[in-house]
């Protein structure tokens, strides 16, 4: 070996122990974009809180197209990053590509189901929290219909569907729930305005309260809901502040929780499943000043009490997912 | 199914055929004179994305409507450019305008709003409303033709009625006046009409910039109209169906018109009836979404006899070899 190449090795050592020491955590937002005002803000809001708290600062990227996630998952590995934060299902194929190539970075993977040594998968327990908004939907409806409006068309957006169908079955026994979805393509979760028509759709079917669970595209029912003066649910983080009054309830998916710890623990995360309920506080329904005008402390003690059910174990909401199959809801 | 609920559906496929009835129409015309335009998708979304970004700065629908015309104009003009006085070929010209109005729009609305690309929600008054048209109300009483007109005909937004206004329009420009005998010369033999001594280049200039308007109002429509508020590919595709309805329409207006309702139409069924039970035998909502597209396959294979485009169209003019 020459002098040059021990050089060249020696610098090459440095360069990679000085990337690893640096250890930035980073984040790849889903195809929504960054500013869905849903699942990937949230997910940014929590990077955001991390950043404020400990002065850091993290890697980002907005995928842009669906050949972009390897290429952005192995760059930030390969610059160092650790831990690497995922939005969303459709990395899990990737990361369980690339993940075994970098074994001492560590990845987290929210709504997947990657089964790795060094990954971290988050899955939150969206029916149990879909089942609350669902109940106050049934308990608001005046007409005997409420509808539901998906993105695309996959099964952790049937478990939106099937949990609130449930929740307004629980109160209602003879509602009508109409579930619709956008589409089945990644595109589904940026038509504002097929949602909007949707919403009109099932406005002209009876239906008087609609839950939105389709990223960029329920900001289009959220506003043909305000316009024809009907009642919405927003999703994933609080949108009530978007149409004072009109916005019934937000379910809420404490994405921004998750992408917090994750970027908190730092290299020391923990790998494997976690799953996030009404128990852990993961999921929810959103109340401020906002709808406060719209939801009584009669259908709050309602909730409540179906909250402590869930949480006890005396109550227990049928998982789409876990067989595919909804009981109370024909898709 | 109701009458209440076929005339929802009329509704409801009449506002999703607008932007498409005004493509297709900008296409009509920039076809027509032999340019083709693979570039309407790209007009559509600069437009909306402007309109929506002026609406909601000035507080004003109308200054967005001028700012989204004269951004589709501008974008048409480049297209001229490129395929009328520098002779490039027409279908790059509008692929490249395709992807540079994908890019930029997201660009500029990320700089301008931070919000990722999409413009603020728009407040009605940076929005076309509904028109309720006089006495839809009372007229709601009479029988069969008080809910046609309360639900079909009225409560559209302004731009709708425009739109449908556009078509005997363009028709009349098109074959009885002196201009469109020139322009659609000109799409099938503009060495004939240079030898008369008329002018190829302005014919194909100004036709591109009627395309240019047309277009650019499909796409304020888009964001202000239908939507409240440009979204990044907000116009997810519509610039493509317009031009598959052009050739279904054998490029004239009246039959633009039919086309471009018949895909609004099919739309408005697949989102009121994801999934149609017939009899046991269940029609999936993917089915149901594919159809625009599996129609205009099996239309264009043959139904509707011929479809023969503008014979000059796609060729940039040359004088003199």
């Amino acid at each position: 070996m020459t002098l040059t190449q021990k050089f060249l090795g020696a610098a090459a050592t440095l360069a990679l122990t000085a990337g690893a020491a640096l250890a930035d955590p980073a984040i790849i937002f889903d195809l929504g974009g960054k500013f869905d005002k849903s699942f990937n803000e949230s997910g940014f809001n929590g990077a955001e809180r991390w950043a404020a708290e400990t002065g850091g600062t993290y890697l980002e990227i907005e995928l842009q197209s669906d050949a972009q996630r390897e290429q952005a998952l192995r760059r930030f590995a390969e610059v160092g990053a650790n831990p690497i934060v995922t939005m969303g299902f459709q990395m899990t194929s990737v990361i369980e590509q690339v993940a075994p190539d970098y074994p001492d970075t560590k990845f987290v993977n929210i709504d997947g189901w990657a089964n790795l040594p060094n990954v971290q998968t988050i899955s939150f327990a969206e029916h149990e929290g879909s089942y609350l908004v669902g109940m106050l939907a049934a308990m608001k409806s005046e007409t005997g219909t409420i509808s539901f409006v998906g993105g695309m068309d996959i099964p952790l957006i049937r478990k939106f569907a099937c949990g609130y169908a449930q929740g307004a079955a629980a109160v209602n026994a003879d509602i009508t729930v109409i579930a619709n979805m956008t589409g089945t393509t990644p595109a589904a979760w940026n038509d504002p305005v097929k949602g909007s028509e949707l919403t009109r759709a099932q406005m002209s079917q009876g239906s008087d309260v609609v839950f939105a669970a389709a990223g960029s595209t329920g900001l289009g029912v959220l506003q043909t809901a305000a316009d024809e003066g009907i009642l919405s649910i927003g999703v994933d983080a609080n949108q009530n502040y978007l149409h004072p009054g009109s916005v019934l309830t937000s379910m809420l998916k404490r994405v921004d929780v998750a992408v917090y710890n994750a970027m908190m623990a730092g290299d020391a995360l923990e790998t494997g499943f976690f799953g996030l309920g009404v128990a852990e506080e993961g999921v929810g329904y959103a109340l401020d000043e906002h709808n406060a005008g719209l939801v009584t402390d009669d259908m709050v003690a309602q909730v409540e009490a179906a909250k402590a059910a869930i949480i006890a174990g005396t109550l227990s909401v049928h998982d789409y997912s876990s067989d595919d199959t909804c009981p109370v809801l024909n898709f | 199914m109701d009458f209440l609920s076929i005339l929802q559906i009329f509704d409801s496929g009449t506002r999703l055929a607008t932007p498409l009835l005004f493509a297709c129409l900008a296409g009509l015309f920039s076809e027509r004179a032999g340019i083709f335009d693979i570039g309407l998708e790209a007009k559509i979304l600069v437009s909306a994305f402007l309109a929506a970004a002026v609406a909601t700065q000035t507080g004003s629908v109308w200054l967005g409507l001028i700012a989204g015309v004269s951004a589709s104009v501008v974008f048409s003009g480049i297209h001229g450019l490129a395929s009328i006085t520098f002779r490039g070929n027409q279908l790059i010209s509008g692929v490249a305008l395709n992807f540079l109005a994908s890019g930029l729009t997201v660009l500029i609305g990320q700089a301008w709003f931070g919000l990722g690309g999409r413009t603020p929600g728009l407040k009605p008054a940076e929005r076309f409303l509904p028109l309720e048209l006089p006495f839809a109300e009372s007229l709601s009483g009479v029988p069969v033709f008080g809910p046609i007109y309360k639900e079909l005909i009225s409560g559209h937004t302004l731009l709708v009625y425009v739109g449908l206004l556009m078509v005997p329009l363009s028709w009349f420009i098109l074959y009885r006046t002196r201009f469109g005998l020139r322009l659609r010369a000109v799409g099938e033999n503009p060495a004939a009409v240079d030898t008369a001594g008329i002018s190829v280049v302005k014919l194909r200039y100004s036709s591109m910039l009627i395309a240019g308007i047309l277009c650019g109002l499909a796409g304020v429509y888009l964001s202000t109209g239908l939507g409240a508020g440009f979204g990044k590919e907000m116009s997810a595709g519509r610039g493509y169906i317009a031009l598959a309805a052009l050739i279904f329409a054998k490029w004239r207006p009246w039959y633009a018109l039919g086309a471009t309702f018949l895909f609004g139409l099919l739309e408005a069924i697949a989102n009121r009836y994801q999934n149609i039970d017939l009899g046991g035998f269940i029609v999936p909502v993917q089915f149901m979404q594919a159809l625009p597209y599996i129609l205009t396959v099996i239309i264009l294979a043959g139904f509707i006899g011929s479809a023969i485009p503008p014979r000059a169209g796609g060729q940039p003019y040359v004088k003199e070899r």
